[in-house]
């Protein structure tokens, strides 16, 4: 694989830089809430213009190629290197990671969950944005999966502490069944570091000589990081911990997890599993395209059971990521691609929902879709913010969500390397008709939570006479969109439409790597 | 190209910025819009008129192009404007032109993947022409209309911010260079029409209506998403030879008509393509979502669920025609889809409205029967004629909406009912009663009015081309439109005036839910009740179902002339349309200006060392026999494949000659509908002593009828009670159900499982077993002399623990490096 070696600092740079902030914080009382607020806020935003320099020195007419690469001694007594590179499949996704963690910061100077605290829970951040930036950057595998177990104590500790009435239940179940996926990933990555001949963890090498080991042993290989990764997706079966932990997680927890955890396992099929296995992909690629057409309109029918407004959100994430996944077993640069963007367009649009879901619990105290009503009357602006949302997150044309479904059922008509074009064409069938449930349950809850008018129970107080006709009317507790909301989501708002419009600006990143990808894999299946 | 080159101009090369000018209007009516004097409607009829003059100068230079392709005489566009004056002068050449005119397109990139870069831009030909003029035309009438209508509305600005994104959402799909910008559009107003339609969210009802149409049109758009997949894959590779790729609505036009598509492909991709423009154009039996639609503001009902949005999936069909006419064998006599679809959908359409008591409703099942006869039109081949009733039904329908608005608005005291709350309004409001009659002339084609030209055509055509079964649903599809048309004129304009017609005024008879609803505000929270109260007398002018006391010290009265000036032009032009394409008169200036021909075109690798060599012409036929039409064709474009080196864009289409013996039927069957209709109205709402008086009442199959058709077919029930229902409820519910208890389950035991599992080892194991021999050793060790006493039992288990776990990491440390 082809490197470019320049500006070598700035992605460690980058990844790391959290940790000052962190160290800082240690010696600071955490009586001065604001002051780690502060830190929490300057580090992050410190780290984002890292990102976007590391944008600007990107080269977007190499994007096939791994750019600002390291690869320096680490742990020779097994020969895993300190391998980092950033290329135009981890490019969006890096980035995404350094701007929704310095957007939640914001967000959380005016809206630290019930139990307070914020020193532990902006450091818990901090150490999180390590986890995610270093699994996009990580070009070796016990680099990645360090960087991926990383990520997992924080979110733990912030669902289990600043979570829900069950977080207990919810952190739990959310540590134990990652780590159960973790566990089969590091044995499938060990045994395929002994079947390529023990000499290296880089991915390079991998992809290389992984394609060599016998169809068999990819298959069984291909098995155990299938399901660590498809626990992180997360896919049919394996979802059950999402729900839970999305409803359970203060906002800050829901809108990461849902803007970048979950990517950490698709992320994971693009860049490991199939590159490396392309055989056992093939073979599985059936199976996972199953599975997510089951997850497709299972996660709908889900959605539509629901009763609380975070819960249906969080199910709609198990249907959104089925696009994803579909995409991804289609083995197609359209496939591919498509994925690549519903994964940033996905963590756009469901962290927003997140952010609504978590300011009408603010407000409310509630998340009762039935006690929930004329949202649009009391809050127009948050109204107004959750139909925009709702309309991307069902895949309209002209908002970000479209182009990472669309092209995800196109590409299921015609999938790669020979796979079987009944079945394809049918999922693909399956997948449209989801579109249509996507519709119904997001509509759904728009009209029963904005439309009508505004429940009683939150309009008792008494109000002078002659209110405001453009719906002024309101509970002192009831407020509409605050500064620091308006802060923290316009650049997510920005962003559905600028992708929407043009998505040009992400597929011309991701398209060279994309078809490189591609041809890689193709090479090794014979 | 054989003949001259192209004229183009600065207004065809530009025409992409058509849409573009509205698109920013919205975002700045959103922005600035509240703060403005007029509120943000200056904005949206800026822009709207704007576009609207890019438009005409499109037009101009487009039929600028079309004579410059070498077709007949040419008298300057200007003149066709007045068809009259145009049908005096010699005709233009019978046949018009003989060559395509290429389209002006252009495009950017817009988005790549596997290394195919796929473009935004603009496909101008004559159907984009006719559209963008049209779009634009009404919404600026009826932008204007809407200051007056809904003047003082709570979410006023908003309502102009709809407005202009739908104009632009159509707009793109209107110019669309390819498939994928065609869904855009399509989408951004089904957007506009959620938003439109549930205006007045507040009420349930509306906001039903408002995701029962979002989402019946959405079931629909699973077939354009799975259909432009299709055509994707089957046309790419032909495209791409061809310098294009498979989203090209050109592109697409080319390879279905190249002999080279598979008719399978065709087939399926046409029937998915077909699907959404069911749901789209409320063809049965998807169209329940339109009748339903006109809770919206009445404007919204003239603007989207009439003249322009509810044509797009017609305009699909005629968009991508070469796809539908090879896929299903258009141009033999052969049954098909489209044609059995419309056909359906204009008699069953066209029965309901006789059985609706609200104005709107009536008019909206018109607007579904008169979809069905364009549809029909393409079925049958009659391209033309069904892009041109797409016209003249714009300019009628439209007049028609805003008639029944302006009756509502200072008529019948925000009512829609006919029965209860009109008759005898002609007096009261002259105008409003005069555009209402030409439009309806015009919608039952009575000779010399616009719809005439354009239904009978499609009707004509359909004989013509040897459909002779939609040749008979057509004509008694006429009769029934002229005779439930004449139904709602006499409710509305004669007879007794009834209600608030009279001059009555009651508070909520004219609508029970709304009625209801506010006697709960003023119940349940008397502090919101009154601020919804307060508000109300606000926006009552214009808020169909709120306005108490606005006109309450008046009775009927004609409107001010921000509503009839509109109405009137309207008229005007429901008359004067026809005339662009009138046969009777000979005129012919749409065909020549609108439809593609159906001639081959020269590629460029080709035209340089000619072509047409012996080596060539082997034009295999397309696979279906030779139509049967009098005068139909057995070669050329869409019957066999084009000479090597050419390219067919378009199918040859037939043109049935017009002869008032062969319009005689309609003519006769819309003069009896009239006629009979009349009779039976005064029979049974005029009471007169004639047979049908009380007929539902005596005679039990005409009430069986009777509820089948009030019931609407029963297709509601089946889709919300049966269908929605079931999804949303059980089958949703089973679904959770299986999630918490059998999939949640299995995670749940796993983790009981284990602890137990830890628990018992705990128990058994470490405690009786490990911890019983070092207590054992521990008890031996004491008895021997106290010679262990540092070994402090409690610690034992740490220590053990510490050991195990150090031996542990060792092992793994030894593994990994010894290998």
């Amino acid at each position: 694989m082809n490197t470019i070696t320049n500006d070598t600092w700035i992605l460690s740079v980058g990844t790391f830089l959290p940790l000052v902030g962190v160290l800082l914080m240690l010696f600071i009382p955490g009586s001065e809430e604001r002051t780690h607020k502060q830190i929490g806020i300057v580090t992050s935003a410190a780290t984002l213009a890292v990102g976007i320099l590391t944008l600007l020195r990107f080269d977007f007419d190499q994007s096939d190629k791994l750019q600002f690469f390291v690869d320096s001694e680490w742990i020779s007594v097994i020969s895993s290197n300190y391998t980092i590179g950033l290329d135009g499949i981890s490019l969006p996704l890096y980035f995404l990671s350094m701007a929704v963690t310095f957007l939640v910061m914001i967000y959380t100077w005016d809206n630290m969950p019930d139990a307070g605290n914020p020193k532990p829970f902006i450091m818990l951040m901090l150490i999180l944005q390590v986890g995610m930036a270093g699994s996009f950057i990580a070009q070796d595998l016990i680099l990645f999966f360090v960087f991926f177990e990383v990520v997992l104590l924080p979110m733990y500790f912030m669902i289990g502490v600043w979570g829900g009435e069950q977080r207990q239940y919810a952190s739990l179940k959310f540590f134990l069944y990652t780590m159960f996926g973790s566990a089969l990933m590091l044995v499938a990555f060990l045994a395929l570091f002994f079947q390529t001949g023990a000499a290296s963890f880089s991915f390079a090498h991998l992809a290389e000589a992984g394609a060599l080991v016998d169809r068999d042993v990819q298959i069984w290989i291909f098995a155990g990081m299938f399901i660590g990764f498809a626990v992180k997706v997360p896919m049919f079966p394996f979802h059950t911990w999402l729900p839970d932990a999305h409803t359970q997680a203060p906002t800050q927890g829901s809108v990461i997890l849902a803007a970048i955890l979950l990517k950490l396992g698709t992320y994971g099929f693009v860049r490991i599993a199939i590159p490396m296995l392309p055989q056992g992909a093939k073979a599985w690629a059936p199976v996972i395209g199953i599975l997510a057409v089951i997850g497709i309109i299972y996660g709908a029918l889900g959605c539509l059971a629901q009763t609380d407004m975070k819960r249906l959100i969080a199910f709609s994430s198990v249907a959104h990521m089925g696009f994803v996944m579909l995409g991804i077993s289609t083995l197609t640069e359209f496939g591919i691609n498509a994925a690549l963007f519903g994964m940033v367009a996905h963590g756009l649009i469901t962290g927003m929902l997140f952010f609504v879901a978590g300011s009408v619990k603010h407000r409310y105290h509630t998340l009762e879709i039935k006690r929930l009503s004329g949202l649009l009357i009391q809050m127009p602006r948050l109204g107004w913010i959750l139909g925009f949302s709702a309309m991307a997150s069902l895949g309209l044309p002209g908002l970000a969500g479209f182009w990472g479904e669309f092209p995800a059922i196109l590409s299921a008509y015609n999938p790669n390397f020979g796979l079987s074009v009944g079945l394809y064409r049918t999922l693909m069938v399956i997948a449209a008709l989801g579109t249509v449930l996507a519709a119904a349950y997001l509509l759904w809850l728009y009209q029963r939570t904005a439309f009508g008018r505004p429940n009683p129970e939150f309009t008792a107080t008494p109000h002078p006479v002659g209110a405001g006709v453009d719906g002024e009317h309101h509970d002192v507790h009831i407020h509409d969109v605050t500064p620091i909301e308006w802060v923290a989501w316009t650049p997510f708002l920005v962003a559905i439409v600028l992708f929407g419009v043009y998505p040009q600006l992400m597929f011309d990143v991701m398209d060279p790597a994309v078809t490189a990808l591609v041809e890689q894999v193709g090479a090794g299946i014979p | 190209m054989t003949a001259a080159t192209l004229t183009t101009g600065w207004f065809l090369e530009n025409a992409w910025l058509i849409p573009i000018i509205p698109a920013i209007g919205f975002v700045l009516i959103i922005a600035l819009g509240k703060r403005l004097p007029a509120k943000g409607s200056e904005i949206g009829i800026a822009s709207i008129g704007a576009s609207l003059v890019l438009a005409i100068g499109a037009t101009y230079q487009w039929i600028d192009r079309v004579s410059s392709a070498g077709g007949g005489e040419y008298a300057g566009p200007i003149s066709g404007v007045f068809g009259f004056a145009r049908s005096i002068f010699p005709s233009a050449s019978e046949a018009g032109t003989e060559t395509y005119v290429e389209p002006v397109i252009r495009s950017w990139t817009w988005w790549q993947s596997g290394g195919l870069e796929f473009g935004f831009g603009q496909h101008i030909d004559g159907l984009a022409i006719m559209l963008l003029l049209l779009v634009t035309f009404i919404s600026l009438l009826v932008q204007i209309f809407s200051t007056e209508y809904v003047s003082g509305d709570r979410r006023y600005t908003h309502f102009f911010a709809a407005l202009t994104l739908f104009s632009a959402g159509m707009l793109v799909m209107v110019l669309a260079e390819n498939m994928i910008q065609l869904i855009l559009g399509w989408e951004i107003m089904g957007l506009c029409s959620f938003m439109l339609i549930g205006h007045w969210w507040e009420e349930q009802a509306n906001s039903r209506a408002a995701l029962k149409a979002f989402f019946t049109v959405r079931v629909g758009d699973v077939g354009l998403l799975v259909g432009t997949a299709i055509i994707f894959f089957g046309a790419n590779q032909w495209a791409v030879d061809n310098g294009s790729n498979g989203f090209s609505i050109q592109a697409i036009s080319g390879w279905a008509l190249s002999g080279e598509a598979s008719d399978s492909v065709l087939l399926w991709g046409g029937v998915a393509l077909f699907i959404a423009a069911i749901g789209k154009s409320g063809q049965f039996p998807l169209h329940t979502w339109l009748p339903d639609a006109m809770a919206g503001p009445t404007p919204v009902s003239s603007l989207l669920h009439s003249s322009t949005m509810v044509v797009a999936g017609v305009f699909l069909v005629a968009r991508v025609y070469p796809v539908f006419f090879i896929g299903f064998d258009i141009g033999s006599t052969n049954i098909n889809l489209i044609a059995v679809i419309g056909g359906i959908t204009v008699i069953a359409a066209a029965a309901l409205a006789f059985v609706q008591s609200d104005i709107k409703k009536v008019l909206a099942y018109s607007t579904v029967s008169q979809l069905g006869y364009m549809m029909l039109g393409l079925g049958v081949g009659a391209w033309l004629p069904a892009v041109f009733h797409i016209f003249t039904h714009a300019f009628f329908k439209c007049c028609l909406f805003l008639a029944a608005g302006s009756i509502s608005h200072s008529g019948s005291h925000h009512s829609f009912d006919m029965k209860k709350d009109m008759g005898g309004l002609w007096r009261k409001m002259p105008i409003t009663a005069g555009t209402w009659m030409i439009s309806t002339a015009a919608l039952c084609g009575i000779p010399f009015f616009s719809g005439f030209f354009s239904k009978d055509e499609i009707i004509d055509n359909a004989h013509n081309n040897g459909y002779n079964l939609f040749y008979y649903v057509g004509l008694i599809g006429a009769a029934m439109t002229a005779a439930y048309m004449t139904r709602a004129t006499y409710l509305t304009f004669f007879g007794t005036p009834r209600g608030a017609a009279a001059g009555e005024h009651h508070d909520d008879a004219h609508d029970d839910a709304h009625g209801a609803a506010h006697a709960a505000g003023h119940d349940t929270h008397d502090d919101h009740g009154h601020d919804t109260n307060d508000a109300h007398g606000h926006d009552a002018h214009g808020h169909d179902a709120h306005g108490h006391d606005d006109h309450g010290a008046h009775g009927p009265h004609e409107s001010p002339w921000r509503i009839t000036a509109p109405l009137v032009i309207l008229a005007v032009l429901a008359i004067g349309s026809g005339y662009l394409n009138a046969p009777a008169v000979g005129t012919h200036y749409f065909t020549d200006w609108v439809e593609p021909v159906g001639a081959a075109v020269v590629t460029d690798e080709y035209s340089s060392d000619g072509y047409g060599g012996d080596d060539h012409s082997e034009s295999a036929a397309l696979g279906f026999a030779a139509p049967m039409a009098e005068e139909g064709y057995s070669e050329g474009c869409g019957y066999t494949t084009p000479e090597a080196g050419t390219i067919c864009y378009a199918p040859k289409l037939n043109h049935a000659k017009f002869t008032w013996g062969k319009a005689a039927p309609s003519i006769l069957l819309v003069a009896f509908g009239i006629l009979a209709s009349a009779w039976m109205c005064m029979g049974v709402f005029g009471g007169r002593r004639n047979p049908f008086a009380g007929l539902t009442s005596k005679f039990a199959p005409a009430r069986w009828g009777h509820t089948f058709l009030v019931n609407k077919y029963y297709l509601d029930h089946l889709y919300e009670r049966v269908i929605v229902r079931a999804v949303a409820h059980p089958i949703a519910a089973a679904a959770y159900w299986v999630n918490q208890n059998i999939l949640d389950g299995v995670v749940n035991g796993v983790g009981r499982g284990g602890r137990r599992t830890g628990e018992w080892v705990y128990r058994n194991v470490d405690q009786r077993v490990v911890d019983g021999a070092v207590n054992a050793s521990g008890l031996v060790a004491s008895e021997s002399g106290h010679a262990a006493q540092s070994i402090q039992s409690g610690r034992v288990n740490q220590y053990g623990a510490l050991l195990f776990g150090a031996a542990t990491v060792g092992a793994i440390v030894l593994i990994l490096v010894n290998i």
